[in-house]
C-alpha cells in the first residue's frame, strides 16, 4: 500500500544553517503519526516542505501519492492545514472563510454551504458565524481554522501544535475532534510539544533533533527501548526477605520503597514470570504489580539529549 | 474536475480577487484615497497658472486616476498578507502562485476601472465630450491590466513590511506620473524627456484618453495600443514568475 506520507531525504537550508538534513519517514493510511521536537529542531520547517508551503532543497516529499513539487496543486487538494497560529482573515465573517476555503478547494456553492453550517455546528460556532474573526478568542479561532481546513473532507490533516496556548475546554474538544476524525479514516500528521497529548493520540511519533530523525515508533515502544534496564514495582501481602528477591533468575537488582519493592531486570516478561513464581511458591500474594516504564517525556529527553553532538 | 486545469485555477483566483475587494478595496480610506489623490494632484495644476486647456488636464486626470488606483493597494496586498500568516494559508491551498496573483491583479483591474469610470464622468460633466467611446473603453480595460501587473511587480520584493513596499512604490509611481505627458504635453518635452515618455506605460493611455476626449494624439492609436498590450503582457508575464521565485522567501 502506497503511504500517504512518504520523505525521503529532505533536505532544507537557510543561508550557512542546515534546518532540516536528510529526514526520511512514512505515514501510513489512517495513522495518527506525531512529530515532536525541541524548539528549532526542523519540525514546523518540515511541515512546511511537506505542505508545499516552502520548496525543499534536496529530497523528496510525496503526499497522497503526488509529488508535492512537480505535482503541488493535486496534491494539496488532498489534505488541510492547521497551523499554529490561527490564519484565517479576521476581516471576514467565519462564514466568509469558510466560504472563501470552500472555493479554494473548488466545491459548488451548495456543498460549501453545506459543509460550513456542519462544521460550524461541530466547532460549536455556528451561532456567531456572522462575526468578524477578529472579535473571536484564540480558542474559536483555532476551531475555526481546523474547520476550515477540513471544509474539502481531506483524507489528510496536518496541524501544528493544535492546542498551543488553548484552554482545557478546546483543548478537549479538538482532541476529541481529531479522534473521531481519524475514527473515520482521516490520517493525520501532528507536530506538538506536547507529550502527553502525543502519548494519548499517536499511533507512532517520529522525534526531530538539531534537523535530524533521532527515533520512529509506537510511543509504548520508544518508551521501553530507551532503558534496557526495565524497572517492576511490586508489593506482596506479608514480609519477604531482599536476598530471595535478589536470587530470583532475571532479577538483577531489588531497592525497598515502602512497602513496596523495585525491581530491575533486563527481561521484564521474564522477571515478571520469576515473581509470580515466587508469590505462589512462598504464598506470598501479590498486592501490586506496576510495571515503570519511562514516560514518554523522558523518551523524548533521554533521546533529544543523546543526540547531542 | 481538475483542480490544476486552467479554468479551475481561474475559478480560484476569481475567489481571491473577491476576498481581496471585500478585505482591502471596500473600505472607506481606500475609496477616498483612489479618487481624492487623482483629484488634489490635478487641482494643484489647474491653479498652477500654466495656462493648459482643462480638455488636457481632464484627460491627464483620467490616466492618473486609473494609475493610482490600480497600483493603489495591490503592492501591499503580499506583504500584509505574509505579516498576517494569511499568505502561508493561501499557499497551502490548491491555487498556484500565478493564480494567487490574477486575483489580486483581477481585484484591483475592478478596483481601478470602477474609480475610473467616476473620474470620467466628472470629466463629462464639466463639459467634455466623448469622440471615442470606444477607445476609450479599450484603452481603460488594457491599462487597467497593465497597471495592475505593476502594482504586482512592486510587491516584488520579498518583504512583510508594507510601509517598505509602498515607499518603493511611491518612488516609482511618482516618477512615472511625470514624464507620461500628464502635466506637460508629449509636444512640449524635450528629447530626453520623450525618450523616457516612451519608457512609461501611462504614456500610452494618456494619448488614448487625450484622443478620445479631444481627437487629438502623438502617437498612432495603433501604437499606443500595441504598446499598452505588449506592457501588459510583458509585466504579467513577469511578476508572476518573479512572485513564484520569491514566495517561499516570504514564508
Amino acid at each position: 500500500m502506497t503511504p500517504v506520507i512518504q520523505a525521503s531525504n529532505l533536505t532544507k537550508v537557510f543561508g550557512k544553517s542546515t534546518a532540516v538534513e536528510h529526514v526520511s519517514f512514512e505515514v501510513q493510511k489512517g495513522e495518527i503519526f506525531g512529530f515532536l521536537g525541541p524548539n528549532g529542531a526542523g519540525k514546523t520547517t518540515t511541515t512546511r516542505m511537506l505542505t508545499g508551503v516552502i520548496p525543499p532543497d534536496a529530497g523528496t516529499a510525496t503526499i497522497l501519492a503526488h509529488d508535492i513539487r512537480t505535482e503541488p496543486v493535486m496534491a494539496k487538494q488532498g489534505f488541510g492545514v492547521v497551523p499554529e497560529t490561527s490564519n484565517a482573515y479576521t476581516d471576514l465573517t467565519a462564514w466568509q472563510n469558510l466560504m472563501l476555503m470552500g472555493e479554494l478547494y473548488g466545491l459548488p456553492r451548495s456543498r460549501a454551504e453545506q459543509r460550513s453550517s456542519e462544521l460550524l455546528t461541530m466547532v460549536g460556532l455556528l451561532e456567531r458565524k456572522d462575526q468578524k474573526v477578529q472579535a473571536y478568542s484564540k480558542g474559536m479561532k483555532q476551531r475555526l481554522i481546523l474547520a476550515m481546513a477540513l471544509i474539502h473532507e481531506p483524507e489528510l490533516l496536518f496541524l501544528d501544535e493544535p492546542t498551543s496556548g488553548l484552554d482545557v475546554q478546546s483543548t478537549q474538544m479538538i482532541l476529541t475532534l481529531l479522534r473521531d476524525l481519524n475514527r473515520k479514516g482521516t490520517t493525520i500528521f501532528l507536530t506538538t510539544h506536547n507529550m502527553e497529548e502525543a502519548n494519548r493520540l499517536c499511533h507512532r511519533v517520529g522525534i526531530i533533533r538539531a534537523g535530524k530523525m533521532v527515533a520512529i515508533d509506537a510511543p509504548e515502544k520508544l518508551k521501553v527501548a530507551i532503558d534496557r534496564v526495565h524497572k517492576i514495582e511490586i508489593s506482596f501481602d506479608r514480609e519477604v526477605s531482599s536476598d530471595a528477591l535478589a536470587g530470583l533468575s532475571d532479577v538483577t537488582g531489588v531497592n525497598r520503597t515502602g512497602d513496596k519493592w523495585q525491581i530491575s531486570a533486563e527481561n521484564r516478561d521474564a522477571a515478571i514470570h520469576s515473581l509470580v513464581t515466587f508469590s505462589q511458591q512462598n504464598g506470598a500474594a501479590i498486592v501490586t504489580l506496576n510495571t515503570l516504564a519511562p514516560s514518554l517525556d523522558e523518551a523524548f529527553l533521554r533521546l533529544t539529549q543523546e543526540a547531542k553532538p | 474536475m481538475n483542480p490544476a486545469g486552467f479554468s479551475e485555477q481561474v475559478r480560484r483566483a476569481w475567489a481571491i480577487a473577491k476576498k481581496d475587494i471585500r478585505i482591502y478595496y471596500l473600505k472607506g480610506p481606500v475609496l477616498i484615497f483612489g479618487v481624492f489623490m487623482p483629484l488634489f494632484m490635478f487641482l494643484a495644476f489647474l491653479m498652477g497658472g500654466r495656462q493648459l486647456p482643462l480638455s488636457f488636464l481632464i484627460s491627464g486626470l483620467v490616466g492618473m486616476t486609473l494609475f493610482f488606483t490600480a497600483t493603489a493597494v495591490s503592492p501591499a496586498i503580499f506583504p500584509w498578507e505574509g505579516q498576517a500568516k494569511t499568505l502561508e494559508r493561501l499557499a497551502s491551498c490548491p491555487v498556484t502562485v500565478e493564480a494567487i496573483v490574477f486575483g489580486d491583479m483581477i481585484a484591483s483591474i475592478l478596483f481601478g476601472i470602477g474609480i475610473t469610470i467616476v473620474t470620467v464622468i466628472i470629466g463629462l460633466a464639466v463639459g467634455l465630450s466623448l469622440i471615442h467611446g470606444i477607445t476609450l473603453l479599450v484603452a481603460i480595460l488594457l491599462a487597467a491590466c497593465c497597471f495592475s501587473a505593476i502594482g504586482m511587480l512592486l510587491a516584488v520584493p520579498p518583504t512583510n513590511v508594507p510601509s517598505n513596499i509602498m515607499m518603493l512604490s511611491s518612488l516609482i509611481k511618482f516618477p512615472l506620473v511625470f514624464i507620461s505627458g500628464i502635466f506637460v504635453p508629449l509636444e512640449q518635452m524635450p528629447a530626453w524627456g520623450l525618450v523616457l515618455a516612451v519608457c512609461s506605460p501611462l504614456t500610452y493611455f494618456t494619448d488614448l484618453v487625450r484622443y478620445s476626449f479631444t481627437g487629438t494624439h502623438f502617437f498612432a492609436v495603433w501604437i499606443d495600443i500595441a504598446a499598452l498590450a505588449v506592457f501588459t503582457v510583458v509585466f504579467t508575464v513577469g511578476t508572476m514568475y518573479l512572485h513564484k521565485r520569491t514566495m517561499p522567501k516570504r514564508m
